[in-house]
């Protein structure tokens, strides 16, 4: 068995409110693992600002401002510009938006950002659509989805933006892609992302099961399928140079990865076919531009023997604490529970909540409780 | 503010208004505030502004400079100027006619001409009309370019000559005081305009 | 106290310098480039030690000044017009996160048609955003008021954004005499910034995560307005202390000219109420008994002090840049709502004038001191228009 190499270090706690099956939730822990826990993010709307979970509670053991739908990249600035002024510009800003906050309404703020070289990490979690709203297409949508505002007689006939080359063209420092189906490629770039200055960018695919009308049991197998399909390359671009990070020796074919997901169920074989011209087309765009040869290649997700190496810059931010010896991802702490259940005052009786009212919620949320802090949240 | 009042105003209304005209890219704006500074040297109450329109340079531009005993309070457009300082010959032929009516009794107009009012078709408000030819000193002390020259400091020199509303000390020390380039030649052209046999 | 030549936004510029302010970000708009213009020579020849960020839109300067803010840093921007107006998402998330702000917005008119010129339509169309907002008359006062809207802001009782206006070019691009108050008092007046809380890395802080109807969020909203409430009291204080250690006469939320025996005040805001002293002087040289109340805060809203103005005086006039369509002037609106249920309440006119940088001098506020003197008291009127549209 393949040894472990990703931080076992948790910084997403259990309790979140994500849809079973989420390739953000699961982005977000593996993106937390590579950044360690000198980090504070910002959330604009998306389906994080939910799952994150309600006041006073939350998921996350980094502090989060969460914001606008279009104003990531400006707060994060601004956090950036901040923590400097005040003496901790070493911690780790990072934005974490979906595709509409990122390639539709957000693409400004981010352009502005990017061309300033911004010192953050900006991420793009990529369901194809706007899923914290009920499936809309977005920009970012593939041709022939089936979305709410895409039905049958409406469709999706144009090309996903690609907010890879969008970014890349910025000269920016870094550009990524990342799909947590291959959690070491992951975890590997986050980790070079974060020993660099400036704006880097990481497009991250994350499968939304409700969305894309799957089973959620499926997503890693989605996920694996969409690289080794050539529909979402695995690649980063380090000041210009682009280089694909793992290639399938054997591509499967896209139709399997189409299959699987009932969002694809209304196209017609013409659309299938364009699609994937559409998709051989970007990949040997891409195999073009690829300067320094592909590091990885193989039939299954690269183990630990297979995966890009990270560079040995050091980081110039604190080392991240030592992580707990215990394999695999920790117990579900019932003490973080029970901490956000012994937090607030009780809206109704003003007194430490018992959870005798029966509001009390799995997880340590209650919907009826709060607590007014001295200033705000 | 303590500082001693210099002589009385003309007019006898304790306020002294002047409206400037000129290209953008002569320096209009900066006459404006150049005279107020020098007034507000003498301790006197002092406001300068530019009407906005849209800048652009070779358009129209209009400034103003209000001076008082007092403090001024006004917040509104100088209708009726005591002086009109016009910067630019070629504006003279569009805004003497209305503005000359606009002057105050008493009031009067300079021009940057080498013609004298008569040729210029003034001969009717001859007397309120000073012509003067400052684009001949200003690029004499390298002012601007020979096309276009910037005779700001040059017309208030001669500003101050003709009216006494602000010294000769205290316009050189505006001019040290706010223009960071050429500050030895515009103070070296507006003292020649000042000084200078001919001179208005 | 060393006097200067400034224009109004030269002023400004040099309140921030004073006030220390660690992170500036803003977009240029005529006719607040000046502004930024002076603060990037200052941050440039390092007389204020501060981040710049030259955003790429006034949304974005918004939103950078809200994470420089939540992140413990002293922060200021300046707009106009359409800016605050493109602004106007990220005023909400501000005042929301309590990130104490201070912002010079210089007031102009909103198109279309395109017009740079003064009004006061942009700032009074985000008087629901929970911004204290405060109009300086003089170029003094805006330099001032930058300095004590930091002090008020930043009170942990307070914790909200504050807008300074100052009008389009009658101040922002007109040079008066501005004393500038020594650094020292300043530190003195305006202590750096250290809020109760700011983004500490290592917490598990939230800054605005969601908040269903039955958590927080109404709760949340209260807090705010009694803050808003609480920065009456706040402002009133750190006029007099700033007024104390400067010298400068202390304002309150609205400020009183020549109203003692007066029948007929005027009420106005922004640079009009300098042009009204004007009229004032001329009208009480003849004996009529006029005069003029400035209003200096509009958030939070003088409602204590309007009602005791009713109390005094027969007849209020009020001056409005702008207009709300469908209700009246904003200041005349509130005015009269202030004065609901007073015993005998004085009769209140309302006139527009000014709208989109309309000269208004004294003889034209000469001239409705005079009608209000008569007895005529229109219910709205717009003035200076060049045709006669509608009635009143």
């Amino acid at each position: 068995m393949a040894k472990l190499t990703l931080p076992e270090r948790e910084l997403v706690e259990p309790g979140h409110l994500a849809c079973q099956g989420c390739g953000a939730a699961l982005a977000m822990r593996l993106f937390l693992k590579g950044t360690g826990p000198d980090t504070a993010l910002v959330i604009p709307a998306c389906c994080w600002a939910v799952i994150a979970g309600p006041m006073p509670t939350t998921c996350l053991k980094v502090p989060t401002a969460f914001s606008a739908f279009e104003a990531t990249a400006s707060v994060a600035s601004g956090i950036k510009a901040g923590l400097r002024r005040t003496g901790r510009g070493e911690t780790l800003v990072a934005g974490f938006a979906g595709d509409g906050g990122t390639a539709d309404i957000g693409i400004q703020a981010l352009s502005g950002a990017a061309e300033r070289n911004e010192d953050m990490i900006y991420v793009c979690y990529d369901n194809e659509a706007y899923m914290n709203t009920g499936i809309q297409r977005s920009g970012s949508t593939l041709p022939g989805t089936w979305t709410t505002t895409t039905p049958a007689g409406v469709g999706k006939t144009t090309p996903k933006k690609d907010m890879p080359a969008i970014m890349a063209a910025h000269a920016i420092p870094y550009v990524a892609t990342l799909n947590p189906s291959f959690p070491e490629d992951f975890v590997a770039k986050v980790k070079k992302a974060a020993s660099m200055h400036g704006l880097r960018y990481l497009h991250v695919l994350a499968d939304c099961p409700t969305g894309w009308k799957h089973d959620p049991s499926l997503m890693v197998k989605v996920g694996r399928l969409a690289t080794t399909s050539h529909l979402w390359p695995l690649y980063e671009v380090v000041e210009g140079a682009y280089r694909v990070t793992w290639e399938p020796s054997n591509p499967t074919p896209l139709e399997e990865y189409l299959k699987l997901q009932g969002r694809f169920a209304g196209m017609s074989p013409a659309e299938v076919a364009s699609l994937k011209k559409m998709v051989e087309e970007r990949w040997k765009a891409l195999k073009a531009r690829t300067t320094t040869g592909t590091l990885a290649t193989g039939s299954s997700p690269p183990s630990s023997a297979t995966v890009a190496p990270v560079p040995s810059a050091p980081s110039p931010r604190a080392p991240a604490p030592a992580s707990t010896s215990k394999m695999g991802p920790p117990a579900i702490s019932a003490t973080s529970r029970a901490e956000a259940a012994e937090l607030p005052l009780c809206y109704k009786t003003a007194k430490r909540c018992d959870g005798s009212c029966g509001m009390l919620q799995p997880g340590g949320l209650c919907w009826e409780l709060f607590a007014l802090g001295p200033r705000h949240f | 503010m303590e500082r001693s009042t210099g002589a009385p105003l003309p007019g006898g209304r304790g306020l002294y208004e002047v409206r400037f005209h000129g290209r953008g890219g002569q320096g209009t704006v900066i006459a404006s505030v150049l005279l107020a500074e020098a007034a507000f040297h003498e301790g006197k109450g002092v406001q300068a502004f530019p009407f906005f329109g849209v800048e652009r340079r070779g358009a129209p531009v209009v400034a103003h400079t209000r001076i008082a005993d007092g403090q001024i309070r006004l917040a509104c457009d100088v209708d009726r100027p005591d002086a009109l300082i016009v910067m630019d010959p070629s504006l003279i032929s569009s805004v003497a006619g209305p503005s000359l009516k606009a002057l105050r009794p008493g009031g009067f107009a300079l021009l940057n001409s080498s013609r004298s009012a008569k040729e210029l078709g003034l001969s009717d408000v001859a007397g309120h009309v000073v012509c003067f030819d400052a684009s001949t000193i200003a690029r004499e002390h390298g002012l601007g370019s020979a096309a276009s020259p910037i005779v700001n400091t040059v017309v208030l020199g001669a500003f101050s000559r003709l009216t006494g509303v602000v010294s000769w000390p205290s316009l050189r020390a505006a001019i040290e005081k706010k223009v960071p380039t050429k500050t030895e030649a515009n103070i070296a052209a507006a003292q020649k305009a000042y000084t200078a046999k001919g001179s208005p | 106290m060393a006097a200067e030549l400034l224009s109004g936004n030269q002023a400004v510029g040099e309140a921030v310098r004073l006030a220390k302010a660690q992170v500036v970000s803003a977009y240029p708009i005529t006719p607040q480039t000046t502004i930024v213009e002076h603060l990037a020579e200052l941050i440039g020849s390092r007389r204020l030690a501060a981040d710049y960020i030259t955003v790429e839109s006034e949304h974005s300067a918004m939103a950078a000044c809200i994470g420089a803010s939540l992140a413990g840093a002293r922060t200021f921007t300046a707009t106009s017009s359409q800016g605050l107006a493109l602004m106007h998402e990220m005023l909400h998330w501000a005042s929301g996160q309590r990130a104490p702000i201070v912002m010079a917005n210089v007031n102009r008119a909103l198109a279309p048609p395109w017009n740079i010129w003064v009004d006061h339509s942009d700032s009074m169309s985000q008087r629901d955003t929970g911004w204290i907002q405060l109009y300086a008359e003089t170029n003094q006062e805006a330099l001032d008021t930058v300095l004590q809207a930091f002090r008020v802001a930043e009170d942990p009782s307070i914790m909200l954004p504050a807008m300074v206006m100052l009008d389009a070019f009658v101040l922002s691009h007109t040079y008066m005499p501005v004393e500038l108050p020594d650094a020292r008092v300043v530190d003195r007046f305006l202590p750096s910034f250290s809020p109760v809380e700011k983004l500490t890395p290592g917490s598990m802080q939230l800054f605005g995560s969601f908040s269903p109807p039955n958590l927080c969020f109404m709760e949340l909203r209260s807090a705010m307005a009694e803050a808003m409430g609480r920065a009456r009291g706040l402002l009133l204080r750190a006029s007099k202390e700033y007024a104390e250690l400067t010298g400068r006469p202390a304002l309150g939320l609205v400020e009183e000219y020549r109203t003692e025996g007066a029948d007929v005040v005027l009420l106005a805001a922004g640079s009009l109420a300098a042009t009204a002293r004007d009229a004032v002087d001329l009208l009480q040289n003849e004996g009529k008994r006029v005069g003029l109340v400035r209003v200096r805060a509009f958030r939070p809203f003088p409602e204590k002090e309007v009602r005791a103005l009713g109390r005094r005086f027969g007849t209020l006039g009020v001056l409005d840049r702008a207009y709300s369509y469908g209700a009246g002037g904003p200041i005349a609106s509130e005015v009269r709502a202030a004065l609901y249920g007073l015993p005998r309440p004085p009769r209140v006119a309302s006139f527009i004038l000014g709208l989109g940088g309309r000269d208004v001098r004294p003889d034209d506020l000469v001239k409705l001191y005079r009608r209000l003197l008569r007895g005529e008291t229109p219910k709205e009127e717009w003035v200076g228009l060049h045709a006669p549209a509608g009635g009143t």
